[in-house]
């Protein structure tokens, strides 16, 4: 009986959602059709054209200098420059999530001992492979500004690796450098915050020439941010995982 | 299309909500839904003949049309904070099955708060 009434409200859901789909954009100002609207009459205009704050103009890739923001990946841009406060609260949240799991998990405890006995074929492997994944790791976060990924991506790539050596050795635990990692990364990006204020004015605002777009060595603090926002999401999630293995253990 | 298909996703996220009892099961159907919302609101930036939003060596202009890229940076944000609060919540989970010895709902609140 009560999943008939989970599965009415449910399908309710649906179809209320579905309706408001289905209602004529011109008259009604809504969800616009899927695919269909023009992306000049949208704030995010300004953000594709890099014209927040400058004059309107086109922008090139590779020619371009001193753009605003000057990130080739818009999404970056957005994240990283325009919106950058909602960056540091997302940060923030992390932070405070896997504070929690370690307050709840953690302590000092042993390890959980794995059934199974990794091979040393895959053991071998997997030491092989572990600093590949932080050098991916670390070129995904580092290239954020010209290509996808960036930051958060980097940081997964990066608890990946700790991940599969966690899952070969059972003796491996998180260093305990990590969580001095983790919360100077993110003193360092509330300093960076302020060298903002203090510089250009205004709380996380970018305070560094531009250069061309397209570069490596540009868009401003994109970069110094996004490898700031890897390292430490790489450390959090890395602790998170330890802490995971170590649930149900014996004090040490 | 790609829109009814998330609001199925959400809809099933919401009936998992609604009837399941194992707290496990919960959160896997919170992911769900969680993933029906973010595709929706892709979506919602997607645009006919639309390139990625980055520029590159072949898309080198500001004037070609893009997909709004700022949908895209609104559910970056939302799958890291998805991405921890299923870390805090499995942890929650954890620990109530090392005190409790159950985690079903039904059983938990039978049980109510006398046993510690």
């Amino acid at each position: 009986m009560k999943r008939i009434i989970a599965g009415i409200i449910a399908l309710l859901f649906f179809f209320t959602v579905s309706i408001v789909l289905n209602t004529d954009s011109q008259t009604v100002s809504g969800v616009p059709r899927y695919g269909e609207f023009d992306l000049s009459e949208r704030n995010s205009h300004s953000y594709v054209t890099k014209s927040v704050n400058d004059t309107l103009k086109e922008v090139k890739f590779g020619s371009t200098i001193d753009a605003e923001t000057g990130s080739a990946n818009f999404v970056t841009s957005i994240v990283i420059n325009y919106r950058s406060f909602d960056t540091l609260g997302e940060v923030t949240v992390l932070f405070l999530s896997a504070t929690g799991v370690g307050l709840l998990l953690g302590g000092d405890k042993k390890r959980l001992l794995s059934p199974i006995k990794a091979s040393p074929v895959v053991k071998t492997a997997a030491k092989i492979v572990s600093p590949l994944l932080l050098i991916l790791g670390a070129y995904v976060f580092t290239h954020g500004h010209l290509t996808p990924g960036g930051g958060f991506p980097g940081g997964a790539i990066i608890a990946a690796a700790f991940l599969l050596l966690v899952m070969v050795d059972d003796e491996k635990r998180a260093p305990a450098l990590l969580k001095v990692l983790e919360g100077s990364m993110g003193l360092a990006y509330i300093l960076l915050g302020i060298g903002g204020l203090l510089i250009s004015g205004s709380f996380l605002q970018n305070f560094l020439p531009t250069g061309v777009v397209g570069n490596l060595f540009s868009a401003g603090l994109i970069p110094i941010v996004y490898s700031l926002i890897g390292l430490k999401v790489g450390a959090e999630l890395s602790g998170i995982v330890d802490d995971f293995v170590s649930e149900g253990g014996d004090n040490i | 299309m790609i829109q009814y298909f998330s609001l199925l996703l959400t809809a099933i996220g919401i009936y998992g909500l609604l009837s399941q009892k194992n707290l496990v099961k919960l959160i896997v159907s919170l992911n769900i839904a969680e993933i029906g919302v973010n595709l929706f609101i892709v979506s919602i930036g997607y645009i006919e003949k639309g390139l990625v939003p980055i520029l590159s060596s072949e898309n080198n202009s500001s004037t070609l049309l893009f997909v709004d890229p700022l949908p895209q940076a609104l559910v970056l944000t939302s799958i890291v904070i998805g991405v921890g609060i299923t870390a805090l919540a499995l942890a929650i989970i954890v620990t109530i099955n090392h005190s409790k010895g159950t985690i079903d709902i039904d059983e938990l609140i039978e049980r109510g708060g006398a046993e510690e």
